[in-house]
């Protein structure tokens, strides 16, 4: 459903994507693992047309991602994004954050956008958070309130940037944990992460990202346990075994 | 000590009259130059080029031009034009015009404070940039701004005796009046500064209060 053709994307003189090409189909979960500057994240705000680029296509179920388009806002509420620092709106509540879509872009109607706001807030485990604003709740409780405001929009596809990276470590199993509870439901999912447990228990396929080329992709648990390129090997091993 | 006890409670009734008028002067001229300055800050960040370059040649043309000078403009000169203004509309008006300058800039500033990542989660759910800027970036640009909007009324209120310059009889005014028929100057201005005073401590302390809760989160 979400497809990419030969992609190219600089900034300024900079090029952080040299033609990329991928495909995602439906249901599936695809983990996209590289070093920091590698591109890995600009092609997730390409998807959604945060991020221009150059050449090349991207399309989400056959519509041209071009973001000065009116299109663009289809796109947006059939694809969501989650983002690494949360994001969430401070001046509003956890469930307000969640309708917020559904009420002001869908225009749902307020008791229909609530309830169902109170009922992906309990699937995120957070029912009782429904009146807290964001700067009251930990990381973790933030990013799973983002992803129940992602879940609001009713998308075919939500896009993780590195979901867990600004979480102390003791909170990030309780997000990979909902995020693993999406994927056995058969969401799609684009997730760029250096969690590479979660990669290969829940991804169906894994993208290596490196100087703004796919190095390497495949299977997930093919990919990380047999690494066939160097760099890629290299990467693995330096993420894996630090010391 | 005793003359001026007795002066006070002369003059004070014809010097409230003037209180009227810079109470309506200051509030007229606020309210306008709230929303043109809120307008000159959205052509500013609408990121259309020509909308940003003419309101920023616009607030310069403002700001490179003296109050006293709009006001004589607008006072003396649009009646040439064509345009009559009563001494109190052209107040309102020339002041409301003068200080849309400064509020549009404090706008701005507030507007751009606000993290890249709120608007990209706006966009990321198929906000549009209205909406973006009415449910998100306005909400929490209010809270940055407020204290200098404060003290911008601070401002406003001693500006409106700049009225008196094209005869509209507010405080400032009435004082001179009052000075040059009874020449108790010491008196009357004394009671004229401590009327601008009265009227400044509750703005002052209301920035105050903006700027404590600004500081909360």
């Amino acid at each position: 459903m979400i497809e990419l053709s030969d992609v190219h994307k600089s900034f300024g003189k900079v090029e952080v994507l040299k033609g990329i090409t991928a495909s995602v189909q439906k249901g599936e979960v695809v983990c996209i693992i590289g070093p920091s500057g590698s591109g890995k994240s600009t092609i997730l705000r390409c998807i959604n047309g945060l991020e221009s680029y150059d050449r090349g296509e991207i399309s989400v179920e056959g519509l041209k991602v071009d973001r000065d388009a009116p299109s663009i806002v289809d796109i947006r509420t059939q694809v969501s994004m989650v983002f690494q620092r949360f994001n969430l709106f401070p001046h509003r509540t956890a469930l307000e954050n969640v309708v917020e879509g559904p009420l002001y872009v869908k225009r749902e109607s307020r008791a229909h956008a609530l309830e169902r706001g109170r009922a992906l807030l309990a699937q995120v485990g957070l029912a009782e958070k429904a009146d807290a604003h964001p700067p009251q709740l930990s990381g973790g409780q933030q990013q799973r309130v983002a992803i129940a405001r992602a879940l609001a929009m009713q998308p075919k596809a939500i896009l993780f940037d590195e979901p867990t990276s600004a979480l102390d470590p003791e909170l990030v199993g309780d997000v990979l944990g909902v995020m693993r509870k999406l994927a056995d439901d058969g969401m799609t999912m684009v997730v760029v992460t250096h969690e590479m447990g979660f990669a290969r228990d829940v991804a169906d396929r894994v993208l290596f990202i490196d100087g703004g080329v796919i190095v390497e992709q495949g299977p997930a648990k093919a990919l990380l346990n047999q690494p066939q390129h160097p760099r890629t090997q290299d990467f693995l091993r330096r993420v894996l075994h630090p010391l | 000590m005793k003359g001026f006890w007795r002066d006070a409670v002369e003059f004070f009734p014809i010097l409230m009259n003037g209180v009227a008028l810079t109470i309506v002067v200051t509030i007229g001229s606020l309210l306008l130059s709230t929303v043109l300055g809120l307008v000159w800050a959205m052509m500013r960040v609408s990121g259309i080029k020509a909308l940003s370059m003419l309101s920023a040649s616009l607030i310069n043309v403002i700001r490179g031009i003296p109050i006293i000078v709009l006001l004589f403009y607008l006072y003396f000169v649009m009646p040439d034009l064509g345009v009559t203004l009563s001494a109190l509309q052209a107040a309102i008006l020339g002041l409301g015009i003068a200080y849309s300058a400064y509020q549009a800039e404090n706008f701005r500033a507030g507007i751009e404070a606000i993290d890249k990542g709120q608007i990209e989660a706006a966009q990321s759910i198929g906000m549009g940039w209205w909406l973006t800027m009415r449910r998100v970036v306005l909400p929490q640009a209010v809270r940055i701004v407020l204290p200098p909007y404060g003290n911008v009324m601070i401002m406003m209120l001693k500006d409106s005796s700049q009225a008196s310059t094209i005869t509209v009889a507010e405080l400032a005014l009435q004082g001179k009046l009052i000075a040059s028929s009874t020449f108790k100057n010491t008196s009357v201005f004394t009671l004229v500064a401590l009327m601008y005073l009265t009227m400044s401590i509750p703005l002052i302390l209301l920035v105050r209060h903006f700027e404590k809760r600004a500081g909360k989160r």
